[in-house]
């Protein structure tokens, strides 16, 4: 219970306006700039492009699209001039490269994960999580003040769907308090009073400002009736002629019944107080009290609520909604949620007067007032530039349970549906996908493959923009992928003969053929000039060596390298045999080993034993023995030839002489 | 959608068609003017031509990249009966300094004795090969065994179709559950001919294509054909461009109720059909997941279609031209539109479900 009324208090302080004093945007500001940013249904103009004469083909990237004119009917030569000079980028998601709304997409990120993990803790609903998202996003929604005009115009109206939603849908505010809570929403969003009573008030003689009735009467319009009364003192002061009836005035404003937070009074009571109230004001109305001053009887009218009075003032209220509300104050203000769309629409109506039609904005707060969230959601899709909106406002109302409980039994599809959209939007960007990771992760059906899809598209510029990637797949076991991605840097290293680089890839991807290949780069590299390159990583390959036969082998090799080169003649002696007599050195490169040995048979103690000679020399032979036949061959092959048979010759010599020391020194041992 | 860029192409001839490579990174141009231009984008996102060369003695219908898991390479199909595979060669230092790249031709491919109209590479889990498809009825898959080794390709099947071919579409299914499987296309407009798209699976035991199914239904010129990516569902999506935009959904009948061993039957069902381009189209092809299906047709424009999540088909975008034709100066021009004055949002996708509204 406790945490309950922390947690309400806290929404509450959410919708102070005081919070957002002269933070505001211009509701009329953004009624006005509406029908650029909000239009519907409009093609993408290509200049220069010849529809009519031509067709266009195109590709589809990862978040671009390539279109070019061309013709398809014609076939072969034409005989036409270029007809197309140019190819054209597509993009899709144009706010995702917006450097202000990066920061929203940023912050609401972490808020969404948020929602997402209390979602894991607590099975219960928490209303929490509710405020925490409408917290974070208000917030975020004021990221990006004063910048881009037309974005700062987009983002106040996201603002003010969003607001009137949570009001609406999460709030889910009783009749009495309802009013109050639209109040705070016209307040927050209509406010230029603050630099207007500034500028009053500021004046030597603000009762004689050129504005003083607009503000006291912008005042009342918004049921800020405190402040329009202390502007009546000014004028009471000022001109002792209408000092009474300002005096009237004011008490009336005074004893205008209200709910306050605290009241205990209930709903009867203060509707009775009401009524009372608005006979008072009634009578006031019949005496002509205010006859003297048209400033004064038209705050009367408006404070009886009528409507004739309220729509002179279509001016200072820059729109209907604001219409709306003040009409409710002044007429009905216990209304109940369920009546709310009868008085939208025909405040609506009343408003335009059939002067303009509505637009998308206005079809938005008319769905949301009607309860109707899939309408709200259908025209945001429609009507706003980016899924960044739509996509969050339905997860939160999807957390909320308020899908199921509105008979949207595509409720969690339509989620998703949203959320995929936003995320792939995030991957056409070069860093911003990586937030589409986690919007991915949070849809149970279709985020994974998404994932898949669009994660094996991120161009690997760099090594280290590759690591990224792949500890993102390997989180989730996504092994696929990155064996795909591993393949593509071996693929890339070895053509750009980075051999250590392309066998560290390959051994990652598990790529036993391709650990082969690049294997055989290393030996054939070797033979040529006679080193290694890349020693670190063959020197500690370890267990990865069994990848493939060809990768022990030349693992193995390193090894007998060490092993000479620590003077290991014995242990380097028989790793070298056993390396040929296993089979697991390919047969091209025995002629190398056995050169090899070729030191180890020269040296003045006995290395190789007998039985070890005579395997040397059965490997010579049937090195040689092997060797095709050649027929007509050009000089440089009769000079490789030369070479070859030289270095035969040489080695039988020494396999020779090292099994006769042998056989001498063992018979000699055994003898001993 | 709005234009981010537009590139001088400078072709000297028309252009039939355009590549993105895997990560879109890199595209590729052909022309009747015989030849492929490649474009690469570098770190500031401007696009430059990095190699053109002459690549037939025809035109140049199609250009298409195959993964990077096998390298930098392109295949290309032309009115000169042939295909033929490029490869990048990592360059000479003079080239790089220029900011030029090499391609070699690694292997044409002959066989066809008319007009190859379309080539395409498999999905990479069947290794490198392609297909072509010719005028002269007959579709040919290639393979190269040995990925290192480009200059070999043999020919492995030979599938005829009876029909003059105008494209093909491997379907990009990795399931196991899912044999290799190709669709054609044919545009030809003899008065005989009926059915203009069949399409073929490949059988473990034979080792060969044979018919699985022929969408008896599209009877008018074929003139293009792709399978959606398949997002791990078990039944198929195929886009057609025709007389009219059409998908349709490909559903295998469950193994044991076939035959067995002989190919899968399908229960085949048109999802959409769109005849929005108001005669010919002539171009469709699926963004990387599948979501939304791009095709241009004889109006000059592009259209998007995307469904919504309750599987309701519609127009979410088109691109079109204005009309005037630009004289072929040749900047690179950014028209990079600041924000807000541009075009506004095409995600129309979530209108037309009509539940929950009482007047729409």
């Amino acid at each position: 219970m406790l945490l309950q009324d922390q947690l309400c208090s806290s929404l509450k302080s959410v919708f102070q306006p005081g919070r957002h004093g002269g933070k505001c945007f211009s509701a009329r500001r953004a009624r006005w700039l509406t029908p650029v940013v909000l239009a519907l249904w409009e093609a993408e103009v290509i200049p220069g492009v010849n529809s009519k004469k031509n067709q266009m083909c195109f590709d589809w990237g990862p978040g671009e699209m390539l279109v070019c004119e061309t013709s398809f009917s014609k076939k072969e030569k034409s005989e036409m001039v270029p007809s197309c000079p140019f190819i054209y980028i597509i993009r899709k998601d144009v706010d995702v490269y917006s450097q202000i709304l990066r920061k929203l997409f940023n912050e609401s990120h972490g808020i969404f994960l948020g929602l997402q993990r209390i979602d894991e803790e607590l099975t219960g609903k928490s209303r929490k999580s509710q405020i925490a998202v409408a917290v974070g996003l208000r917030n975020d929604c004021r990221v990006s003040q004063g910048l881009l005009y037309p974005l700062v115009s987009i983002l106040s109206a996201m603002e003010l769907i969003w607001n009137l939603c949570e009001i609406l849908f999460i709030e889910v505010a009783p009749a009495g308090h309802l009013l109050l809570h639209l109040l705070d929403w016209v307040r927050l969003h209509v406010c230029e009073v603050d630099s207007l009573s500034a500028d009053v008030l500021g004046s030597e003689n603000p009762s004689n400002h050129d504005s003083f009735w607009n503000l006291v009467t912008i005042l009342v319009l918004q049921g800020r009736l405190d402040e329009a009364r202390q502007m009546l003192s000014k004028e009471a002061d000022a001109s002792p002629a209408s000092a009474g009836i300002c005096r009237i005035m004011g008490d009336l404003m005074r004893t205008m019944p209200i709910l306050s937070p605290g009241n205990t009074q209930t709903l009867t009571e203060l509707e009775l107080k009401w009524q009372h109230w608005h006979e008072e004001c009634e009578r006031y109305l019949q005496d002509s009290t205010f006859a003297t001053n048209p400033h004064l009887e038209s705050l009367l009218k408006i404070m009886l609520g009528d409507e004739a009075a309220l729509l002179e003032q279509k001016e200072l209220l820059s729109n209907w909604y604001h219409f709306l509300v003040t009409r409710l104050l002044y007429s009905n203000p216990t209304v109940k949620p369920i009546d709310l769309h009868y008085y939208a629409q025909s405040s609506l109506d009343l408003f335009l007067g059939g002067e303009s039609s509505p637009e998308p904005l206005d079809n938005i707060l008319l769905a949301a007032f009607e309860f109707d969230i899939h309408q709200v959601i259908k025209e945001c899709s429609i009507a706003l530039s980016n899924w960044w909106f739509v996509a969050h406002l339905t997860d939160l109302l999807d957390h909320c349970k308020l899908l199921q409980s509105h008979n949207l039994y595509f409720g969690s599809n339509m989620r998703e549906f949203l959320l995929l959209e936003y995320a792939s939007g995030l991957f056409a960007h070069p860093s911003l996908w990586q937030l589409g990771v986690d919007y991915f992760d949070y849809c149970p059906k279709l985020g994974r493959v998404s994932l898949e899809l669009h994660i094996e598209r991120i161009p690997l510029n760099t090594e280290q923009k590759a690591l990224k990637v792949l500890r993102i797949c390997e989180q989730r076991q996504m092994t696929e992928q990155v064996r795909s991605i591993c393949k593509i840097l071996a693929m890339k290293a070895v053509r750009n003969n980075r051999l250590g680089s392309a066998l560290s890839w390959s051994i990652r991807a598990k790529d036993a053929a391709f650990a082969t290949l690049v294997s055989d780069r290393f030996l054939r590299d070797y033979c040529e000039r006679g080193c290694f390159s890349d020693l670190d990583l063959i020197d500690n390959l370890g267990p990865a060596m069994m990848l493939s036969d060809r990768l022990t082998f030349l693992g193995k090799y390193r090894e007998f390298h060490h092993m000479y080169g620590e003077k290991r003649f014995a242990d380097a002696a028989s790793l070298l045999l056993s390396l040929m007599t296993s089979r697991i050195a390919p047969r091209s490169f025995w002629m190398t080993l056995l050169t090899d040995a070729l030191p180890l048979l020269e040296q003045k103690q006995v290395i190789f034993s007998a039985e070890q000679t005579y395997e040397l020399m059965q490997c010579l032979e049937d090195l040689t023995s092997r060797r095709p036949v050649r027929g007509e061959s050009d000089i440089q092959q009769l000079q490789d030839e030369d070479i070859e048979t030289t270095k035969v010759e040489m080695l039988r010599l020494a396999l020779a002489r090292n099994l006769a020391r042998a056989i001498i020194r063992e018979g000699s041992l055994e003898g001993s | 959608m709005f234009v981010a860029r537009s590139i001088a192409a400078d072709h000297k001839d028309l252009i039939h068609d355009v590549s993105f490579d895997f990560h879109g990174r890199r595209m590729a141009t052909c022309s009747s003017d015989q030849s492929v231009k490649v474009w690469d984008k570098s770190e500031s996102g401007d696009w430059h031509c990095t190699a053109s060369w002459k690549t037939h003695s025809g035109s140049v219908w199609r250009v298409t990249w195959a993964h990077p898991e096998f390298g930098q390479v392109l295949a290309s199909c032309s009115f000169d009966r042939t295909a033929a595979v490029w490869e990048e060669i990592v360059g000479e230092s003079n080239d790089k300094l220029r900011g030029q790249s090499h391609w070699v031709k690694r292997t044409t491919l002959v066989d066809s004795r008319t007009s190859v109209t379309d080539v395409k590479f498999a999905p990479k889990h069947m290794g490198l090969m392609l297909a072509t498809c010719s005028a002269d009825g007959i579709v040919r898959i290639y393979e190269a065994p040995d990925v290192m080794n480009l200059s070999q390709w043999s020919l492995q099947h030979e599938i005829s179709c009876k029909l003059s071919c105008s494209c093909i579409s491997w379907n990009p299914s990795s399931s196991r559950a899912h044999s290799p499987m190709i669709a054609v296309g044919s545009d030809d407009s003899s008065p005989n001919a009926m059915a203009k798209v069949q399409i073929f699976e490949y059988n473990e035991n034979t080792r060969k294509y044979a018919k699985a199914e022929t969408l008896m239904t599209v009877t008018d010129p074929v003139h293009d054909i792709a399978f959606a990516p398949n997002l791990g569902r078990s039944f198929h999506i195929l886009a057609i461009a025709t007389k009219d935009v059409r998908i349709f959904t490909l559903k295998p009948v469950r193994k044991e109720l076939t035959s067995s061993g002989g190919p899968t039957k399908f229960e085949i069902h048109i999802v959409a059909q769109f005849d929005n381009h108001n005669s010919q189209v002539w171009r469709v092809s699926w963004n990387i997941t599948g979501t939304v299906l791009a095709s241009s047709g004889d109006d000059g424009c592009v259209r998007l279609w995307k469904a919504n999540y309750m599987d309701n088909w519609k127009c979410t975008g088109i691109l079109k031209g204005n009309g005037s034709p630009v004289n072929g100066s040749s900047q690179q021009g950014n028209s990079n539109p600041s924000l807000g004055s541009n075009i506004p949002s095409l995600q129309n996708s979530l209108n037309g479900s009509s539940a929950g509204r009482k007047h729409s």
